[in-house]
């Protein structure tokens, strides 16, 4: 990148603040959408400091990560372990995928009565909901990858002396990783939308929950924070996933870099 | 000496149903140890599937094929196998691509990296050990992907154009590396191309294999004597030769055939199954 891009995209970035500053202190009215209900720039941050000094920021933030943390860990070891075997198998495939596709485009709130119902406590039909997003983009993922392997890749294996466990190992498990990496970066993000939308509804700590809260009690600059927040959390999470990935894959770079 | 091979009316089919053809047909052939067969043919003409039947990639329809008595019964570090564009593992380096097959034989770690770096040294690339396989021109990982084979010391070194990629300069010199290791580690090589230059500067002896059904027409020894040198493909007798092998190869009408490979037919990735 040339030295000088960052002015322009700090300068854009400068204008949409200050058209929110101009916007909601003057009460713009833009005939379909209004800016009277919505705080200032300024309102935001100062809430933002009353949320660090009220001592519930820990508390939110560490049963929104607990959630997210849990389903997604779930999402990861179930959605890695059967995308191998029906990237891998045809039976698998046959047996598993249907089902599964059935229930692929069921968006995650949809699932949140059901959810509710099926589990016994409210804390974990949460975590069944990051689980459902997460869940998806990393199997389909992984199932894309692993079919992706180059089959000459695994008859050169089989032709050095690899077995079926070496074959999955040795070939498989790395051909499939940059594909499974994406999976994991993109479910990372969609964990956090969907724990969002289940906290708003039966949720007692939580960001999203803190979100719906300051909505229900009128505090329209916590919204704000509450939205902010999220978007951190959700592109933080998502960042480190893809961190790690490059760490576990140094290979997979551009030519010549490494 | 091991790597004795027999073939005795060996056919195989690819395709499925009304798509199925014989790629090879009741094809007759045996190979002494230690002698360097090159199968020189057009595309299509089912060479590659010989050779893929050879290393156990492919299962015959009909016949027998064996090495030193025994039926090939699918892949084996025995029966090592270039492939035209390398196959070396992305996310090993060099050295532990080439340490792959020992670390399958169960290798202490410390025994298969030196190994490893021998035979490296045996190609000319003692200073790349630590690269990763893309880090590498065409020549190079083509030398990574022979020296991986041989770390095996297999009996029988199968070549499905391994020069074919590279470019003519390039493809010289390691048409030069490669009679020269064959020199060190001596086995068995069937070795695959439709470039007759390659052929004759290669070869102990020459099949000419005709498409659709693929066969053998032509069989026949080279006794130009060894060490080999470029010179030689300037030679009368080499040009006798080379006219021969041509007016065998235009014998065909020119029909142009689908590329086949040791794994079969091209597999066709263009659609994704399903979409993401």
């Amino acid at each position: 990148m040339s030295t000088y891009r960052w002015l322009p995209r700090a300068a854009s970035l400068l204008v949409c603040l200050l058209f929110w500053q101009l916007a909601a202190s003057h009460h713009w009215n833009l005939w379909l959408v209004t800016f009277a209900n919505v705080p200032t720039p300024g309102a935001v941050v100062e809430a933002a400091l009353g949320l660090v000094d009220s001592g519930k920021l820990a508390q939110h933030l560490s049963a929104s990560l607990t959630r997210v943390f849990e389903g997604y860990l779930a999402a990861v070891l179930v959605g890695v372990g059967l995308g191998i075997a029906i990237g891998r198998s045809k039976w698998a495939e046959d047996v598993l995928l249907p089902p599964l596709e059935v229930i692929r485009p069921i968006p995650a709130v949809a699932w949140i009565p059901l959810a509710i119902l099926m589990f016994p406590s409210s804390e974990l039909s949460m975590v069944f909901i990051t689980f459902t997003g997460a869940l998806f983009p990393i199997l389909l993922n992984t199932v894309h990858g692993v079919e992706g392997v180059d089959p000459r890749l695994i008859a050169s294996a089989r032709s050095l002396g690899a077995g079926r466990g070496a074959i999955l190992l040795e070939v498989i498990v790395p051909g499939a990783a940059p594909s499974i990496i994406t999976g994991l970066a993109i479910g990372m993000g969609t964990s956090w939308f969907c724990l969002v939308t289940a906290e708003m509804i039966s949720g007692q700590f939580g960001i999203g929950y803190y979100t719906w809260e300051s909505y229900t009690i009128q505090n329209y600059a916590d919204i704000v924070v509450g939205m902010l927040l999220i978007g951190a959390l959700g592109m933080g999470s998502s960042w480190l996933v893809k961190r790690l990935g490059t760490v576990f894959t140094p290979w997979h770079r551009p030519r010549g870099k490494a | 000496m091991e790597g004795r091979i027999a073939i005795s009316g060996l056919s195989i089919v690819l395709g499925e149903r009304d798509q199925a053809f014989e790629a090879v047909k009741a094809l007759d052939c045996d190979i002494e140890p230690g002698q360097f067969v090159c199968i020189l043919g057009p595309s299509g003409c089912g060479k590659s599937t010989l050779l893929g039947a050879l290393a156990g990639h492919l299962v015959p329809n009909q016949g027998s094929l064996q090495m030193d008595g025994q039926a090939v019964v699918g892949p084996s570090q025995q029966r090592g196998m270039v492939f035209q564009q390398h196959t070396l593992f992305p996310w090993r380096t060099v050295r532990e691509n080439v340490a792959f097959g020992l670390k399958m034989r169960g290798v202490s770690k410390a025994e298969r990296l030196a190994a490893a770096d021998e035979i490296l040294a045996l190609v000319g690339l003692e200073g790349f050990a630590e690269r990763w396989p893309n880090q590498l021109s065409g020549g190079m990982q083509q030398r990574v992907e022979i020296a991986r084979v041989l770390v095996n010391r297999p009996r029988l070194l199968l070549m499905d154009e391994p020069f074919g990629a590279l470019d003519a300069l390039t493809r010289m010199k390691m048409q030069a590396l490669l009679l020269d290791i064959w020199t060190r580690i001596r086995t068995t090589v069937v070795f695959v191309t439709h470039d007759i230059d390659e052929a004759l500067f290669l070869a102990d002896r020459i099949l000419v294999m005709s498409p659709r059904p693929g066969r053998i027409i032509e069989d026949f020894q080279l006794d130009f004597p060894r060490p080999r040198h470029t010179e030689l493909m300037t030679t009368p007798e080499f040009t006798l030769l080379k006219r021969h092998c041509l007016a065998l190869l235009h014998h065909e009408d020119g029909r142009q055939l689908p590329r086949l490979n040791p794994l079969g037919l091209p597999t066709d990735h263009s659609t994704p199954r399903f979409a993401i």
